[in-house]
C-alpha cells in the first residue's frame, strides 16, 4: 500500500517537473479601448505574449474611463485590483494622491531592473505624468491632444480654400458665416467644452486655467478661468451660437459623430479621432491647429494633453511587477510606439518613436497627422504644461452644466464663468480636505 | 370568517420568514447602515485616508443651490412617471383587456419594454429624438415643432419622462390586466343590464375594484422613479442642459460612481432614502383610506 502511494508521488512529481518549467505570470490588464481601439490593445498583448515566455498579459475591456476606474477603485477595496489600470488624464490627480493604492512606474522599472530613461519620453507627455521630483508616476500610453477638424468638400462647396484652415477665432467666424451662407446648418461645433475650449484655450494662449501652475504645485490650487480672455472667448461663442454658426452637440465626445456624419463641417476636438474619420468619413477630411486669438501674447504656446496613461497598482508580488516591467519595456520600443502612434492617431509617447514615423515618410504621406505633435512638442511653459486638478471629473461636469446654460441664452458668459469657477472651487477645497494627510 | 391563519407552533411562523428577513437583513439594512455610516466619513476615492466629519456632507449638499434645485426636479419627475404611467397603462390594460382576437400577442408586445434595461431604453429614446439624426425630431421639424433636448429644459424633461414611462408601462400593464381580469363579469353585466354605459361602469364598479393594484402601483412607481431611473438621465441627457433634469439619484449615482465622492454620495442616498420612507408613510395614511380590499 504505501509503496504504491511511494509510486504515484513519484509518478506525480515527475509530471510537475516535466510540465514547462515554470507556469507563466499572468498580468491583468484593465482598459476602456473599445472597437478599433480595442483590437489594438489586443494585438499588443498578444505581440508581447509572443516575444516571451515568462509572462501574459491578459487585457480586459472594462467600459468607458471613468466606469473602468470606479471597478478598478471598487477591485481595490475588496483586495482584487488589477496589475495595470489605464486611467484617462482626468483621474490623474486622484491616482498621484493615492500614494498607498498606486505603485510609481518609475519605481517598478527600476526594481525590476530595466533601463528607463525619461527623457526619451516626449517631454510634454513625461511632463504630465511625473512626480515633482521627476519620477514617472504613470506609463505614459494613448496620450492625445485638441485639434482642429475641417471638412475639405463643404470648404469647397463654400468658396472657401480646402487647403488652408482657419488659423485663428475671427477667421473660424468667417468660415462659419461662408459655410452657413453656402447652405450648412452646422457651420462650426466641438466636442469636450471643458477640454477644448477651456484647458486646452489656456495652455495654447499660455494662460492659467488653475492657479498654483495648473494644479501641479499642489492640492491648494484654485480655478482661474473667469479671466477677460476666457469671457472674451466664451461671449465670441455664444455669439456665434445665435447667429447659427456654432452649434452646440452635447456633452462629451457627442459632437463626434456630427462631424464624421459631414453634418458639421468644422470641429475642435481629439487627435485620437483621426483613425475613425479615415475609416468612416465619406468626405476628404483635413486637420489644422487649434484656433487662437493673434492679439494675444504668447499664444499659440502648446495644447494640453489628454488621452489616458498606466498605472501600476499597489500589493503584487515581485514576479509580476518583473512582468509589468518587460511589458512597458516592450511598448517602449520605438518599432512598436510608432506603430501605434500611425494606427490610432494618438501622440507618439518617446521621440525616437516620433523620428522614426518622420523618417518612414508617414507625415509626407497623411498630411495633418503631424499637427497634434507638432502642437505638443512645442516646449511647455508652467502655464501649459498641463492641468492637474482633484474632483476634476466633477469640475468638468460643472462646466457642461453653466456653458449649457450660457448656449442657451440663460446666462451671459461671465456669469457661466464666474459661476462655474465659484462651484469648482468648491470641489477643490472638498480634494483637498480629503487628502490631507 | 375567520381572515387571519393561526399557528399552533410558536417557532414555524419565523422559520418561515427567516428566509426572507435574512435577504432583508443582508440586502437592505446592512447598505442601508454603511450608507449612513459613509454619511459621516470624508474618504479618497481608494479609500485610504478615512476622517470623520460629522455632519458636514450634509451641510455641504443643503449650501448647494443645486443641490435644493433637483428637489423639485425630481418632484415633478416622478409625478410625471407616475401620473403618465399608471395612466396610459390602465388605457392599454382596458384596451387589451376587451381584445378577442390575437390578444396573446398584444400582450407580448406590451410586456416586452420590461425586459430593455433601463440605459438601453435611455439610448433608445435619446436616438428617437436625436435633434440632428432622431427620426421623431425630424418629424417634430416637419411639422414646424423645434426639438432640442439638448438645450430645451422642457424637451429634456419631457424625453426622460417619455423613456422613464415607456420602460415601467409593461410592469403596471401586468398588474392592471390582472386585477382587470379578477373582476367579477357578472357585476359588469348586472350594471350593463341596468343601463349604465360603458364610461359609468368604469368608473363606479371597475375602477373602485381596481384600487388596491392601482394604490400597489402608484407606490411602485414613485420608488421606482426616484431610484431606478439614473441609467436613463445617464443615457439621455446626463442631467442637462444645465442640471434641469438632474434628478437626485442620477447626481448620486454620477456623485459616487462616476465622481468617487465617497461621502457625498452616501449623504445623498440617506437623504433619498428617507424621502422615501416618508412618501410611503403618507401614502400608506392618505391615500390607503381610499382603496376597497
Amino acid at each position: 500500500m504505501r509503496c504504491k502511494a511511494a509510486l504515484w508521488a513519484t509518478a506525480l512529481a515527475g509530471a510537475l517537473t516535466s510540465a514547462p518549467a515554470v507556469a507563466q505570470t499572468e498580468i491583468q490588464w484593465w482598459h476602456s479601448m473599445g472597437g478599433a481601439l480595442g483590437e489594438w490593445v489586443n494585438d499588443l498583448a498578444r505581440q508581447f505574449n509572443e516575444s516571451q515566455r515568462d509572462y501574459r498579459i491578459v487585457p480586459t475591456f472594462k467600459g468607458s474611463y471613468d466606469e473602468a476606474m470606479t471597478a478598478a477603485v471598487a477591485a481595490f477595496r475588496a483586495g482584487n485590483a488589477p496589475h495595470v489600470l489605464q486611467v484617462f488624464e482626468v483621474g490623474t490627480a486622484t491616482m498621484m494622491s493615492a500614494k498607498g493604492a498606486i505603485k510609481p512606474v518609475a519605481d517598478v522599472m527600476k526594481e525590476a531592473g530595466q533601463p528607463f530613461d525619461v527623457t526619451a519620453y516626449v517631454p510634454a507627455v513625461a511632463g504630465y505624468y511625473a512626480a515633482a521630483d521627476g519620477r514617472l508616476l504613470s506609463f505614459p500610453f494613448n496620450s492625445s491632444t485638441t485639434v482642429f477638424h475641417y471638412n475639405k468638400d463643404a470648404f469647397k462647396a463654400a468658396g472657401l480654400d480646402p487647403a488652408q484652415p482657419p488659423r485663428s477665432w475671427p477667421e473660424v467666424a468667417l468660415a462659419a458665416a461662408k459655410l452657413k451662407a453656402a447652405g450648412h446648418k452646422c457651420p462650426f461645433t466641438t466636442s469636450w467644452i471643458s477640454w477644448t475650449q477651456l484647458e486646452s484655450f489656456s495652455t495654447w494662449h499660455n494662460t492659467e486655467f488653475a492657479t498654483l501652475r495648473n494644479g501641479f504645485g499642489g492640492t491648494a490650487a484654485r480655478l482661474s478661468f473667469n479671466s477677460p480672455l476666457h469671457v472674451r472667448h466664451f461671449e465670441n461663442l455664444a455669439n456665434m451660437a445665435k447667429q447659427g454658426l456654432f452649434v452646440y452637440k452635447g456633452r462629451g465626445n457627442a459632437a463626434d459623430a456630427t462631424f464624421v456624419s459631414g453634418e458639421c463641417a468644422m470641429m475642435t476636438g481629439s487627435s485620437g479621432l483621426y483613425g475613425n474619420i479615415k475609416r468612416n468619413a465619406k468626405f476628404s477630411a483635413g486637420i489644422g491647429t487649434l484656433p487662437y486669438y493673434p492679439d494675444v501674447p504668447g499664444a499659440p504656446q502648446n495644447t494640453v494633453i489628454g488621452g489616458a496613461s498606466l498605472w501600476v497598482m499597489a500589493g503584487k508580488k515581485p514576479q509580476e511587477y518583473q512582468g509589468v516591467a518587460r511589458f512597458f519595456a516592450f511598448l517602449s520600443r520605438p518599432e512598436v510606439a510608432a506603430a501605434s502612434h500611425q494606427r490610432t492617431g494618438y501622440l507618439p509617447v518617446t521621440t525616437a518613436a516620433f523620428q522614426l514615423t518622420e523618417k518612414a515618410g508617414f507625415y509626407a504621406q497623411n498630411p495633418g497627422t503631424d499637427v497634434a505633435v507638432a502642437q505638443m512638442i512645442r516646449k511647455t511653459t508652467d502655464k501649459s504644461r498641463g492641468i492637474r486638478l482633484g474632483n476634476f471629473a466633477q469640475i468638468r461636469t460643472i462646466l457642461d452644466e453653466e456653458t449649457e446654460q450660457l448656449w442657451a441664452g440663460r446666462k451671459s458668459a461671465k456669469e457661466a464663468l464666474d459661476s462655474a469657477v465659484k462651484r469648482g472651487n468648491e470641489q477643490l477645497q472638498r480634494f483637498e480636505q480629503a487628502n490631507r494627510r | 370568517m375567520e381572515k387571519r391563519v393561526r399557528f399552533r407552533s410558536r417557532w414555524l411562523p419565523w422559520a418561515l420568514i427567516a428566509p426572507q428577513m435574512a435577504v432583508v437583513l443582508v440586502f437592505f439594512f446592512w447598505p442601508a447602515a454603511q450608507a449612513l455610516y459613509q454619511s459621516v466619513l470624508s474618504q479618497d476615492a481608494f479609500g485610504l485616508s478615512v476622517e470623520y466629519v460629522g455632519a458636514a456632507n450634509f451641510e455641504r449638499l443643503f449650501a448647494d443651490e443645486g443641490y435644493l434645485q433637483s428637489f423639485k426636479t425630481t418632484a415633478l419627475f416622478s409625478l410625471l412617471v407616475a401620473v403618465c404611467g399608471l395612466a396610459f397603462a390602465l388605457l392599454l390594460a382596458v384596451l387589451a383587456d376587451r381584445v378577442v382576437r390575437g390578444a396573446a400577442v398584444y400582450k407580448t408586445l406590451l410586456i416586452w419594454p420590461y425586459a430593455v434595461a433601463p440605459a438601453v431604453a435611455g439610448v433608445l429614446w435619446m436616438f428617437l429624438f436625436a435633434p440632428s439624426i432622431g427620426v421623431v425630431s425630424h418629424a417634430l421639424g416637419q411639422l414646424g415643432i423645434q426639438w432640442n433636448h439638448l438645450l430645451d429644459a422642457g424637451d429634456a424633461m419631457a424625453l426622460i419622462v417619455i423613456a422613464a414611462v415607456w420602460k415601467q408601462i409593461s410592469y403596471n400593464f401586468l398588474f392592471f390586466l390582472a386585477g382587470l381580469q379578477s373582476i367579477p363579469r357578472s357585476l359588469i353585466e348586472a350594471a350593463a343590464i341596468d343601463g349604465a354605459r360603458p364610461w359609468r361602469r368604469f368608473w363606479t364598479i371597475v375602477f373602485p375594484l381596481l384600487s388596491p393594484t392601482t394604490f400597489f402601483l402608484l407606490v411602485i412607481n414613485v420608488v421606482y422613479a426616484f431610484f431606478d431611473t439614473f441609467a436613463i438621465v445617464d443615457a439621455a441627457t446626463q442631467g442637462g442642459p444645465g442640471k434641469d433634469t438632474a434628478i437626485l439619484v442620477y447626481k448620486l449615482y454620477h456623485d459616487g460612481f462616476k465622481a468617487m465622492d465617497m461621502g457625498g454620495s452616501a449623504a445623498q442616498s440617506v437623504i433619498l432614502m428617507l424621502i422615501v420612507v416618508v412618501l410611503t408613510v403618507l401614502q400608506f395614511r392618505y391615500v390607503e383610506r381610499r382603496v376597497q380590499y
